[in-house]
């Protein structure tokens, strides 16, 4: 195709684009005057380019559409829905023709008299003629004085290529040069692909410069920033170094069997570069979700008038970054559940106003990133799920019975609405109910390695919680072998290792329940597969392990959660992670759901990759029921108050040391000869980055050579490790710290497994290795320098309250606490005042939520803010925590987003003030 | 003869029978390779290959034919073909030569050849020695479970 009208196809589509959504928002507030300014020079530009490239039909219709902006820029008419109807109407129909274009160069014939008619009616009152057939008076037109110079710039724009109005940021597929320079730089050496860009970008950079310099246009310089790179470029640039990092571990593995060599330093220089080329890349590529929502607007205020009820859409976090395959691929399925809130969520008006609801029903989009995923939430403050009528639907369609029914929780019951075979939707309208149901989402979502969650309160509204991974073109996998064949489980699902075995000997025992294995995994029944029986390899291995009589003494398990359903996959034994690249499996074999892919490993061979959610549907009716186990397991464990994991171990004597397992990031083996010296600690190379060790103290001796176990703790992009002499277990237990310490790195001694233990004290760790640990960032506490914010904590569990107030006090807090609420309302009784509460749920004599209800019923402490702390963070302990008045609810032990959520909180509070 | 009528074949033997597949198709030759075996696949895969970064799905030719597999001590070949885009490396006994046939000269099937060769076999062709059996690779890589496996 013409490069002319390549660029023409892509330009337009995105201004129309922007025009749909700007559309929207003028009807909304009709006195916005930028918009219209803004829409009627877009469309403007549409129809001048189209007049350049001698489109005639296209032109006459952006001219209609145009006059009938003019006058509403002139203030001759006023917006009114349906002056924005029509004139999304010719957008459409511009949408429309351009798609023919695309495919045959040719604008296809066609006759659009009638809407021009319609639109001249609107902007001149039907005074003058229909202009529509006769391009030449259009152009005729626009050969008029004082538009033709904007006209010779719009159309010079068109014409020059790669460009966009200066002041816009970068669009879908652009790159900052920055993010490209950076790729480049970390290249190796003159590759002749990754020359050919450079030179590519130097060249449309200086064409740009010549372009500013005859513009005489002084704003040019951020436009000048960033260049246009065709998508396939990017696809087969990631191809290139997907290979590059497949080569580099194949390299790092010969390298890893050798001693010492002359390869060894060059290799990790090469290692660095691949991982920083890579990463770059996988920037270039990452794109704001908004591109996703960009139409949403439009289809949601089209569907208010279809289906007359009043909506206002609220997108939040339009600006999250992700991978724009994974982009594309969740387009469809977040603009189906919009359709599906605005359609069945929401009720009708009078509905609402019958309820007690506001008329206009709200539909929220949220999205955010968490670990290596990103978090879209669509909530809609609708009519919620009926579960009745889901559970007479579910009879209907034979997907269960009444008994099992009665069995699930609403929460279960509802989740129905995403299984295959199931529809609620009473009518077939043109919104919805067309055979494309949930399962189709959910399986799309659960596609790209995503899970998809739903909570709903009858009356209230719903919330669909969708996690999907950033990226999917390089992923972390911990290969696991099973009858001497090697399989990839991806690390996003893996929660943890178990190793267990069939005799009573050893902690972990895998027992039967009527053939159906299942292992105690702390205070709950995990189910169990073996991953022998679900890939059928059992005979073969079974005779070999017969044979050798070394069958059972010694299994590994993959604790592994799907959604929310949380089971055990039996493997023979575990390997390392590797990074590996997921090469999409031979169509062939594209019926296997048991794999999402196949990678070749860093020795050359290939791998197939197991797919956990596969793997959880194969494993089938076993597995419905024991998810119902697992649940109440759950719920169960939920209930004993503040048991919590703890690991123990063994440093600097022989007393056991214990610290909260929800601290300890990774539990590492390190050769003690791999560990060095820099500033004079102890240092180690982890992960491509230096790690510092530290031991319990200074006495401490490590061995003197074979490995030594480290507990590393991490945050953000710091690492340490502590060196202990054995890891000992893992119990979950009360904790009660009967004896403060005074002892530095030391909260205190309890009683853990019937044994006197030390509770060791990680920031005091963190702050020895690194010093401002908990000032960086965002972490850092809102306020003046010098005006402590004042943080009130409130908690009965002396543990908690001994491990928070250091914490808080090194962030910059100055810290109160209480053991409960009514200590607390003593202290306002005593007219003290807090910035920021940070409470307990449960305590003794008034819980947590009594405790904010009562905060928030005297005027004294009504504006502070109360952050909610707890071990439970189910989203009905979330949704309650919301309702009685929690500011924010953040889960004990997540010192990130308690110092997150502090910052942001006071920030927060502050700008309101 | 014509000269746009020429057809070139690689051929090549499995259980002693000879068989063409058209030249242009072959992209590779190769002695046994390490196979990673796929479970749940249908039989005629016999595994997944890294050919230079590449990861090529090895058929098992005689499978697919419901010959009896190869002795054990016999080292196969594979010939990779590549479909849709997608290669595929299809193990075979040995491989032979070139050969250039007139198309013309190619004869239907005999209607008592077993279903499962008439499926794969575009004809036939008299050679002085033998018969040579020309394989249809889009046929050959349609069996049954290919495109529908129980999940």
């Amino acid at each position: 195709m013409d490069d002319l009208l390549s660029e023409f196809l892509t330009e337009t589509n995105e201004n129309i684009g922007i025009v749909d959504a700007s559309l929207v928002v003028l009807e909304q507030d009709p006195s916005d005057e930028s918009q219209i300014d803004n829409i009627f020079r877009l469309v403007h530009t549409i129809k001048g380019t189209c007049g350049f490239l001698g489109l005639p039909r296209l032109e006459a219709v952006a001219h209609a559409g145009e006059n009938v902006l003019g006058k509403i820029r002139d203030k001759e008419l006023t917006v009114t829905a349906d002056v924005v109807t029509i004139i999304l109407e010719a957008m459409d129909i511009i949408k429309d023709i351009l798609a023919v274009i695309e495919e045959t160069e040719e604008e296809p014939e066609g006759d659009d008299a009638d809407l021009i008619a319609r639109l001249n009616e609107v902007a001149f009152g039907g005074a003058e003629e229909a202009p529509a057939e006769q391009p030449e008076e259009a152009k005729a037109e626009s050969a008029d004085g004082n538009v033709s110079e904007e006209e010779l710039e719009a159309a010079f724009q068109a014409a020059d290529g790669p460009d966009e109005s200066p002041a816009e940021d970068l669009k879908p597929g652009e790159v900052s040069l920055d993010e490209l320079e950076a790729a480049f730089n970390a290249a190796p050496g003159p590759d002749d692909i990754i020359a050919e860009k450079p030179a590519k970008a130097e060249k449309k950079k200086a064409k740009k410069e010549e372009k500013a310099a005859a513009d005489g246009a002084p704003k040019e310089s951020i436009a000048n920033q960033s260049i246009r790179v065709n998508v396939e470029m990017l696809e087969n640039l990631m191809t290139m170094v997907s290979e590059l990092v497949l080569t580099r571990n194949q390299l790092l593995q010969m390298v890893r069997g050798m001693d010492d060599n002359e390869f060894t330093v060059p290799l990790q220089r090469l290692s660095h570069v691949t991982t920083e080329l890579q990463e770059g890349l996988m920037k270039t590529r990452m794109q704001p979700i908004g591109n996703a929502w960009s139409k949403l607007p439009r289809i949601v205020r089209d569907l208010s008038h279809e289906l007359e009820k009043k909506i206002d859409l609220v997108m939040n976090g339009a600006e999250t970054e992700l991978d724009r395959q994974v982009l594309e691929l969740i387009k469809d399925p977040l603009t189906h559940m919009v359709r599906n809130s605005a359609d069945h969520g929401l009720e009708q008006p009078a509905d609402r106003v019958a309820n007690g609801k506001k008329e206009t029903g709200r539909i929220v989009l949220d999205a955010f990133h968490e670990g290596g995923h990103i978090i879209i939430t669509i909530t809609d403050d609708g009519r919620g799920l009926n579960s009745e009528k889901i559970k007479d639907k579910v009879i209907e369609n034979g997907l269960a019975t009444e008994a099992e029914l009665d069995a699930m929780s609403t929460q279960q019951i509802q989740n129905f609405i995403m299984k295959p075979g199931f529809s609620t939707a009473e009518k077939v309208t043109n919104v919805s109910g067309r055979g494309v149901g949930m399962d189709v989402v959910r399986s799309n979502i659960e596609k790209i390695g995503g899970t998809i969650a739903l909570t709903s309160e009858e009356g209230s509204g719903s919330t669909f919680t969708i996690k999907i991974p950033l990226t999917l073109a390089i992923v972390s996998a911990l290969v696991v072998e099973c009858c001497s064949e090697r399989f990839a489980i991806p690390q996003t699902s893996v929660v943890e290792l178990v190793r267990a075995s069939m005799d009573k000997e050893s902690v972990h025992t895998i027992e039967m329940i009527n053939d159906s294995p299942v292992l105690r995994l702390r205070d709950h029944l995990l189910p169990l597969v073996h991953l022998n029986d679900i890939l059928r390899l059992e005979t073969a291995a079974d005779e070999v392990a017969d044979k050798s009589e070394v069958k059972g003494p010694e299994e590994f398990i993959v604790v592994t959660q799907v959604g929310d359903y949380t089971f055990g996959i039996v493997v023979d034994r575990v390997f390392d992670t590797e990074e590996i690249v997921v090469k999409p499996i031979a169509p062939i074999l594209k019926n296997l759901s048991i794999f999402s892919g196949n990678t070749i490993l860093g020795d050359g061979s290939v791998i197939m990759i197991l797919d956990p959610n596969g793997i959880a549907a194969k494993s089938g009716e076993a597995v419905a029921g024991a998810e119902q186990t697992v649940n109440e397991e759950i719920d169960q464990s939920a209930r004993l108050e503040d048991k919590i994991a703890l690991l123990v171990f063994r440093a600097g004597g022989e007393e056991p040391k214990a610290v909260p397992l929800s601290l300890v990031a990774r539990l590492e083996e390190i050769d003690v000869e791999t560990i060095e010296t820099a500033d004079d600690k102890m240092v180690v190379q982890y992960r491509g980055q230096l790690m510092p060790l530290t031991t319990i103290d200074e006495g401490t001796e490590l061995v003197s050579e074979g490995r030594q176990p480290v507990l590393v703790f991490s945050d953000q992009e710091r690492t340490m490790g502590l060196v202990v002499d054995e890891i000992v277990d893992i119990v979950e237990d009360h904790l009660d710290v009967e004896m403060a310490s005074k002892t530095d790195g030391f909260i205190g001694s309890a009683v853990i497994r019937e044994k006197a233990t030390d509770l060791i004290d990680v920031g005091y760790y963190l702050e020895k290795c690194f010093g401002g640990w908990f000032g960086a960032g965002d972490t850092a506490p809102y306020g003046e320098e010098g005006s402590r914010q004042k943080v009130l904590l409130v908690d009965d569990s002396p543990f908690f309250r001994n491990m928070l107030v250091p914490l808080l006090s090194t962030a910059g807090y100055d810290v109160s606490t209480a053991d409960n609420g009514m200590s607390a309302l003593e202290l306002r009784e005593h007219g003290k005042s807090f910035d920021i509460i940070i409470s307990d749920i449960e305590m003794p004599e008034m819980d947590g939520f009594q405790f904010a209800e009562e905060v928030l019923g005297d005027e004294r402490w009504q504006d502070t803010p109360i952050v909610a702390l707890s071990s439970h963070t189910t989203p009905q302990d979330f949704d309650r925590g919301r309702k009685v008045g929690f500011t924010d609810y953040v889960a004990k032990f997540d010192r990130d987003s308690l110092m997150q959520t502090l910052s942001q909180t006071l920030r927060a509070g502050g700008s309101a003030k | 003869m014509s000269e746009e009528n020429l057809q070139e074949y690689v051929t090549v033997t499995i259980a002693d029978q000879l068989f063409g597949i058209p030249v242009l198709e072959v992209h590779d030759v190769l002695r046994n390779l390490s196979l990673t075996k796929i479970p749940l696949a249908p039989a005629e895969v016999a595994g997944a290959l890294n050919l230079r970064g590449r990861i090529v799905t090895a058929i098992d030719v005689r499978k697919r034919l419901g010959l009896p597999a190869l002795d054990e001590d016999m080292k196969g070949m594979s010939v990779v073909v590549e479909h849709h885009g997608e290669p595929y490396s299809l193990m075979i006994d040995n491989v032979g030569e070139v050969l250039s046939l007139n198309a013309e000269d190619m004869q239907q099937n005999p209607v008592t050849l077993d279903t499962r060769w008439r499926d794969v076999s575009a004809g036939i062709y008299r050679l002085d020695e033998k018969l040579l059996v020309v394989l249809q690779i889009e046929r050959l890589l349609d069996f049954a479970g290919s495109s529908d496996i129980a999940a």
